[in-house]
């Protein structure tokens, strides 16, 4: 096993033992880079030479023998979402093609601070509004476990990135399932955390009240990890929750004994792929097993959630989106202007692309005068009821396991004609958003050699159970005996 | 001549500048001496990703506000997004308050045309942020060749005081300077802002209609937008009313729309209709939390709430016994007020003081362009002098030449006393001197008043006050003359 597919916790050792060094691991995930990337497409930049600078502060730190953080010289890669000082953020769009952030994310700002080397900026759906990374201006990412499909998006290329190596750990974003779809399809694993968990600060907005920063890795373990570095209080994000951050590593191997797992009857109806329905249930059936206890729960609201997210989502984007207009920084068109409206019509017609516009237009409708109350607060009363559908779950279970997607991983250009079989693939994912709740995608075996991801949804600011699930998931499959 | 009596129904929007030292949403200062774009930051200048973060200092103003013009304060509000495209608008949208801002349901008194007093009705008054300022190569945008965006006043903190349309509007163009003028006033009081107009800190949109007197209906109104000053919005005010009136006369409709105010010509013109209106497409700002106010919070702010101008005239009159016109004209500026009251608290005799200050200091600053805080005479100094007066020791006429001289130099009254010689002439021997002098040198007078024609004493008088440089005690000068020329 190369070093660029070892796990965080196998790499932290062998630094502290000396046996490798932080460049060395940098290296080795340039290496697999300069093998894959051709093909993968996973990144829009590299910041090779950065990389290897902070690897050998990395290496000094561990030289200096101080306490060092335990994610330093482990190589990570961050969503082009998140501003970067001094390194292009593009959000997969022509219209920031050229913008180069002055500050640094907060999550950003908080995984350097723990010693973590950034490899580059992953590729994405334009403005984090996809679900496949087809729609990214830089060209699609491919998945590594069959290069012909999707890796999931809009966090494709951080999810893609971590099957492949080319890097150990990814900072994604989740409006919609935007880390669970593609750490599903790719077969790793990936967290949202609870809406407020993670400052939002330096990510760049698609639909603020539904975004969420979180983390991608090979393991629950390595999520654990990369969300010890970047949760807690933010005072520069007003809705990041002031509440206290545990240590989410301390709790993973505690044993699920008498948990309690509710499966919601309206996520295994018509539309679910066969297969992926008999692989979350032959999970939920390893889980019971080994001590947890499933009980069968309803969330009645859940056949509006898609509607009510395409509403809220459009409508919060074409506000967040209004920005770029050519005035302060990115894309502003070359032609002669006759007026500053019809700059911005250029600007805004040559910057975004297709899907981008699509939204933009959409939620511009749902606010408009006449239309606000029936589109737009009328989507926020489904919210309202599908938080309190969770809320009555939650008296009687500890947490919720679902399907991550309806369907495998789809072949590039399938469905981009689409947009609304594309939309129905978020069906499992968008009520985390809308309520908040924090979910994680774990795989759970593959269906005609494609990877199925596994939800599991817990409490708000209850990510410790969803872990500690997850984990022992891991745990038991890897050792369960094909069949049971 | 009107067939009908009409009038006008007036609603202002009024943009205060809070005096707060940070701007609304970043901690980027507060300040218009700063050179452009050096007071900026992610936030202000609209960069991906940058969030708000609101300034509880700005909360607190807006509550001050809201208690001092009487309103129902919100214990729940929200920020919304108003959004439409501008070069000086970094986000594309403004933050700003829709629904629940922060107060609402409030008054203020003014004189009213009738001379009593009239409470204007207030709707509401919310909290949004500044646009940046855009700077022209040429005259005005159209002809400019490239304008340039200073981001420097970009989310500074604005207060918007809407008056209610319904409830005692405006009714006059009188009316409306009296309520701006006791408006601005009343922010002056509570610090919230400096109101300096010039400077763009107090700006105001005003709406009008006109209808048949007595009529509760109301006429379409026109949004006049562009007004510089209290002389441009009555100017404005007084162009618009008999423009719609004239228009109802000669049987054409008022149409409902935004005017311009050209400054130049005095007119008002027509700048969009109501079909044109922009969909601001307002929405509750998802990045930013309600905002709950504690009981606690808004208790404190009424505690510590500073005196207001009405409180502060009754007041006054009370306790230094001057009359309600002088009273009015002192506590007009709270610095004034404050000036006279320093005064006061070591002054023997308030209305010599008040007399002082309204007609002597206010002359030196109105010619030195000076305000009372830039006085160069002290409050304590000024105390002394007007003691002095009142206890004979200076005559009035000598206080004005020490004032003058104190206001040059900014020395006490013993100082420039001391300095310039201008003790009073105690000594009878040497006034004595000088008196025989002057009854020597105008015989002609002397036997004019001998005569019993009295008036020409004045005339003598001002001749001793004149060589002894007005630092003879004039009733003593007087008696002694009557009594030399009856000798
Ligand atoms: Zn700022």
């Amino acid at each position: 096993m190369e070093l660029c597919d070892q796990s965080v916790s196998q790499l932290a050792q062998m630094l502290r033992k000396g046996e490798v060094s932080a460049r060395q691991i940098t290296e080795s995930v340039l290496k697999r880079i300069d093998e894959k990337e051709q093909l993968i497409h996973a990144y829009i930049t590299v910041t090779r030479e950065r990389a290897l600078e902070q690897a050998d502060l990395a290496d000094r730190r561990f030289a200096r023998g101080k306490r060092v953080p335990l994610l330093n010289g482990i190589p990570i890669a961050v969503k082009d979402n998140l501003c970067t000082k001094g390194i292009p953020t593009t959000c997969g769009s022509r219209i920031l093609e050229n913008y180069i952030p002055p500050y640094d994310a907060t999550a950003v700002k908080r995984v350097l601070n723990s010693g973590a080397v950034l490899i580059g900026k992953t590729n994405m759906d334009e403005f984090a509004m996809g679900s496949s990374t087809e729609t990214s201006a830089f060209g699609p990412t491919r998945n590594p476990i069959d290069p012909r499909r999707v890796p999931g998006g809009s966090s494709g290329g951080s999810a893609a990135a971590v099957q492949a190596g080319e890097t150990v750990l990814a900072i994604g974003s989740d409006t919609g399932g935007s880390i669970r779809q593609p750490a599903a399809y790719c077969g790793v694993v990936g967290i949202k955390p609870t809406y407020g968990r993670v400052s939002r600060y330096g990510l760049v907005s698609y639909a603020s009240s539904l975004d969420q920063v979180g983390a991608i890795g090979r393991s629950v373990e390595d999520c654990a990890l990369l969300l010890n570095a970047i949760c807690g209080h933010d005072r520069l994000d007003s809705t990041s929750a002031d509440i206290r951050k545990p240590d989410f590593r301390r709790f993973l191997k505690k044993d699920i004994k008498g948990i309690r797992i509710g499966l919601p009857k309206e996520y295994f109806i018509e539309g679910l792929d066969q297969g992926i329905k008999n692989q979350v249930y032959q999970a939920v059936a390893l889980l019971e097993h080994n001590g947890a206890r499933t009980v069968e729960i309803s969330l009645p609201h859940t056949r509006y959630a898609v509607s009510a997210y395409y509403l809220i989502a459009t409508a919060e984007a074409s506000s967040n989106l209004a920005r770029y207009d050519g005035v302060k920084y990115g894309l502003r068109s070359d032609q002669e202007h006759a007026d500053t409206v019809y700059m911005y019509e250029m600007t805004r017609s040559k910057g975004f692309g297709l899907e981008v516009k699509r939204r933009i237009m959409l939620g511009s409708y749902v606010l408009s005068a006449g239309y606000y109350d029936a589109y737009y607060l009328k989507a926020q009363k489904v919210r309202a009821l599908i938080k309190e559908d969770f809320d009555r779950a939650f008296e009687s279970v500890d947490c919720i396991i679902t399907p991550v997607s309806p369907c495998p991983p789809f072949e590039l250009g399938e469905k981009v004609q689409e947009p609304l079989q594309m939309y129905l693939v978020d069906i499992y994912t968008v009520s985390l958003n809308l309520s908040g709740l924090p979910g994680m995608s774990v795989g759970c075996g593959t269906v005609d050699g494609l990877p199925v991801g596994l939800q599991i949804i817990g409490r708000p600011f209850d990510e410790e159970t969803v872990l500690r699930v997850g984990h022992a998931y891991e745990e038991i499959s890897r050792n369960a005996q094909p069949g049971i | 001549m009107h067939s009908r009596e009409y009038e006008p129904v007036i609603c202002f929007e009024t943009h205060v500048e809070l005096k707060t030292k940070s701007k609304l949403f970043c901690n980027c200062a507060v300040t218009h001496k700063a050179r452009p774009n050096t007071q900026i930051c992610p936030v202000c200048t609209g960069q991906p990703g940058a969030l708000p973060v609101l300034n509880k200092k700005a909360v607190e103003y807006a509550v001050r506000a809201g208690l001092a013009l009487n309103c129902a304060i919100n214990t729940r509000s929200r920020f919304a997004r108003k959004n439409y495209f501008y070069p000086d608008l970094p986000k594309g949208y403004q933050i700003s308050q829709y629904e629940l801002p922060f107060c609402e349901d409030g008054y203020l008194e003014i004189t009213g045309d009738d001379g009593r007093p009239y409470t204007v009705g207030i709707k509401r008054i919310h909290l949004e942020e500044d646009a940046g300022k855009l700077v022209h190569s040429a005259s005005s945008f159209e002809e400019s060749e490239y304008s340039l965006v200073d981001y420097n006043r970009s989310s500074v903190p604005l207060l918007e005081i809407v008056t209610d349309h319904e409830r005692n509007p405006l009714r006059s163009v009188r009316e409306a300077k009296a309520y701006l003028e006791k408006l601005r006033q009343v922010l002056k009081y509570i610090d919230i802002s400096d109101c300096v107009i010039e400077r763009g800190q107090f700006r105001c949109d005003v709406n009008v209609s006109v209808r048949p007197k007595g009529s509760s209906h109301f006429g379409n109104r026109a949004e006049i937008k562009n007004m510089a000053s209290f002389k441009f919005i009555t100017d404005a005010l007084q162009y618009e009313i008999q423009r719609q009136v004239e228009l109802i006369e000669s049987g054409k409709e008022v149409p409902q729309e935004t005017r311009l105010f050209d400054e130049t010509k005095k007119i008002t013109l027509p700048m969009r209709t109501k079909e044109d209106a922009p969909d601001y497409r307002y929405f509750p700002d998802p990045d930013l939390v309600e905002v709950e106010l504690e009981p606690g919070f808004i208790e404190s702010i009424e505690k510590t709430m500073p005196e207001l101008p009405d409180q502060r005239v009754r007041r006054v009159i009370d306790a230094y016994g001057i009359s309600k016109s002088d009273a009015l004209i002192l506590t007009k500026d709270r610095n004034v007020i404050n000036f006279f009251e320093t005064c006061a608290s070591t002054c023997s005799n308030p209305k010599k003081l008040c007399n002082w200050i309204i007609k002597d200091l206010f002359k030196l600053l109105n010619d030195a362009s000076l305000t009372i805080e830039s006085s160069p005479v002290a409050a304590e100094d000024f105390s002394r002098l007007v003691n002095l007066i009142s206890r004979g020791e200076i005559t009035e006429h000598m206080a004005r030449a020490i004032l003058e001289e104190m206001f040059v130099t900014g020395e006490g009254p013993e100082a420039v006393i001391e300095r310039k010689g201008l003790k009073p002439i105690k000594d009878a021997e040497r006034l004595e001197e000088i008196l025989g002098e002057v009854v020597s040198d105008n015989p002609d007078i002397v036997s004019q008043i001998k005569a019993g024609d009295t008036k020409p004493l004045n005339y003598l008088m001002g001749q001793v006050m004149k060589r002894t440089g007005g630092r003879a005690d004039p009733r003593t000068v007087r008696k002694l003359l009557a009594e030399k020329i009856k000798s």
